[in-house]
């Protein structure tokens, strides 16, 4: 009896059981996972199927018409040893992400503050202020660039009056790299936006206790508004960081897709599709996209790793 | 968003009089103005520059023309083998197609994300948030493989597919944002009701999201527009051009002689981007305040 229950009770039990278990996830994962499916899709085919594949490819040669041959580590220690494109490029991009980023948060900032005072009109400003940014990064604005910076461009217009006569900034090896640095400047408009937005959540009487106290304007800023504002900062500096790592399109059109005088606007992006594209190295750059890959991870974790030294978080 | 000017005392100018006070803000407007004439002016000088006659562009930094010819849009209209006409329709069809896509993969991931509960979702979102740091560099050489083997270069596949397997990650998250600011009791209503997800999804949280599905679009439609990295590896075939790509090809080959032309199609291709701007300025600048665009 026991024995016949027992034999008869399990096969039941599982019978129960596996309907149930079955009914369980197409009612509580499957639908999750239906609408997700076109992300999943996208993640798995197209990035990380590509990476890995990245990844191997930069550990050969690969011409993109014959399969890939397996060369080891010589494509890193090429890049390292013996390649001074890859230095130049390298030295490029980070003199440009090093002036250009501070630079524009700095703007960004100041500007933000201005506003931030209740001034009439704020939406016109920050609307003017914005355009740039919105347009940057369109073909067209680097036309313009390399117009206003050209010789007899608008820049050596104003400093005629001056009397000063401006060499061909664009075409000359110290100065070409400035002007997409100005240009990334130029666009300080979406920082400070959110720069903005993180100045209106300061309790206004945190200034007031602060002036009632005798602190004057300069202690107010370092001591309540930059303190409260590291989120913000520290926010616009990872995206605006990685942007400028990435920034490509300026550079292209400016040089003409050369990098440059002398290899003066190199950036690093423009290498690497120089390397690909131009002379199909696809191994070579495949190599040259995981040394940026790296730097940027190195340089996003030592961003989050240090933030918790200087980054004020509530609660 | 309140922009009332209300603060100005709040702000510790309480110690000032009315006499210094009101010089503060003038000087402040007057930094302001600079500032914003400063950096428009390019912009203007641009716009003024496309409607001069050909051999005034250079002779003058002024704003505006001695005298207004459409000359330059119609010799740079059809500057290059193929007209404008077709790179502008090219654009448009790239564009609204990543826009359909973007807002549809990627508000079906934000909903999964934010409403509905399944394994491993953490681990996704996590996944999905890491791709937002990822430079698009890495996956570049392995896709374009992938695209040539499928045949794809030389159509606007290789640029639309992925928006439709909701590769851009930033709009996952924005929506999920978003969505998660709903209330969740309108699903548990219509769950007892016999609601399916798809259901939910379809006819209340997304007839509730039209702000930022809206940004979403907008966004969607000015990057895309803008986009020249993604045209210039593809395309190669001028009838196939976008309107970043025609630019290009214009400084190239004729820019060096005619600026006139190539001044007004750089004004021309930005023009839907100023519309948006004009438009929809404040989506915009919410959409930037609220999650933090890079643009």
């Amino acid at each position: 009896m026991t024995a016949r229950s027992l034999e008869s009770g399990a096969p039941a039990r599982e019978r129960a059981a596996s309907p149930s278990l079955w009914a369980r996830i197409w009612q509580n994962d499957a639908p999750g996972y239906l609408f997700l499916l076109p992300w999943l899709i996208g993640f798995f085919g197209l990035t990380i199927g590509p990476i890995i594949t990245s990844l191997y490819l930069s550990f050969t040669d690969f011409d993109l018409l014959t399969s890939p041959d397996w060369v080891g580590a010589d494509n890193y220690i090429r890049m390292f040893t013996n390649d001074p494109k890859f230095w130049a490029s390298m030295r490029v991009t980070m003199v440009f992400v090093i002036f250009s980023v501070p630079l524009k948060l700095a703007f960004a900032l100041a500007v933000a503050m201005l506003l931030n005072r209740g001034m009439r009109g704020l939406p016109l400003y920050r609307a003017l202020f914005y355009l740039p940014s919105l347009l940057g990064a369109s073909v067209a604005i680097a036309i313009l660039w390399r117009q206003i910076f050209a010789r007899d461009g608008l820049v050596n217009d104003f400093l005629s009056i001056f009397g000063i006569v401006g060499p061909s900034w664009i075409s000359s090896p110290q100065y070409s790299l400035w002007t997409l640095i100005i240009l990334a400047v130029w666009q300080f408009g979406s920082p400070m936006i959110i720069f903005l937005a993180g100045l209106r959540q300061i309790p206004q009487d945190m200034y007031e206790a602060a002036s009632l106290d005798g602190a004057g304007k300069w202690r107010q800023f370092v001591k309540i508004t930059l303190p409260l504002l590291t989120p913000v900062v520290f926010f616009n500096a990872i995206i605006q960081t990685i942007e400028a790592f990435k920034s490509f399109t300026p550079a292209f059109i400016i040089s003409g897709g050369t990098g440059n005088p002398i290899n003066s606007t190199l950036f690093y992006t423009l290498y690497l599709y120089q390397e690909a594209f131009g002379f199909f190295r696809m191994g070579y750059a495949s190599a040259l996209a995981w040394v940026l890959l790296a730097l940027v991870g190195v340089f996003t974790a030592f961003s989050f790793l240090t933030s918790k030294y200087w980054v004020h978080y509530d609660d | 968003m309140t922009d009332a000017p209300v603060k100005l005392e709040v702000v510790g100018l309480r110690t000032l009089s009315p006499m210094q006070r009101r010089l503060l803000s003038v000087l402040t407007h007057a930094a302001l103005l600079a500032v914003s004439v400063l950096m428009l002016y390019p912009l203007l000088w641009m716009l003024a520059a496309s409607f001069r006659p050909e051999n005034e562009i250079f002779t003058s930094a002024s704003i505006w023309p001695s005298e207004w010819s459409l000359d330059s849009y119609v010799r740079g209209w059809n500057g290059l083998r193929t007209s404008f006409g077709t790179f502008f329709t090219n654009s448009f069809i790239v564009s609204i197609l990543s826009v359909c896509g973007n807002v549809l993969a990627c508000s079906m991931a934000a909903f999964a994300f934010a409403r509905l509960n399944f394994k491993f979702k953490n681990f996704w979102f996590a996944m999905m948030l890491m791709t937002l740091m990822l430079p698009y560099q890495v996956t570049l050489i392995p896709q374009y493989v992938l695209f040539r083997q499928l045949g794809w270069v030389n159509t606007f596949l290789p640029l639309v597919v992925p928006k439709f397997l909701a590769a851009d990650g930033f709009f996952i998250f924005l929506m999920v944002q978003f969505f998660r600011g709903l209330p969740k009791e309108l699903d548990e209503a219509a769950q007892m009701d016999g609601c399916s997800p798809w259901r939910i999804y379809w006819k209340i949280i997304m007839p509730l999201s039209m702000p930022v599905l809206a940004t979403a679009a907008i966004f969607t439609f000015i990057w895309t527009w803008d986009d020249f990295f993604g045209p210039l590896i593809y395309l190669s075939e001028m009838k196939t051009y976008t309107v970043m790509l025609g630019l290009r090809t214009f400084t190239d080959s004729t820019g060096e002689s005619d600026y006139g032309g190539l001044f007004a199609m750089s004004v021309a291709s930005i023009v839907p981007i100023f519309l948006f701007f004009l438009f929809f300025q404040r989506l915009l600048i919410e959409g930037i305040a609220t999650t933090g665009m890079k643009r």
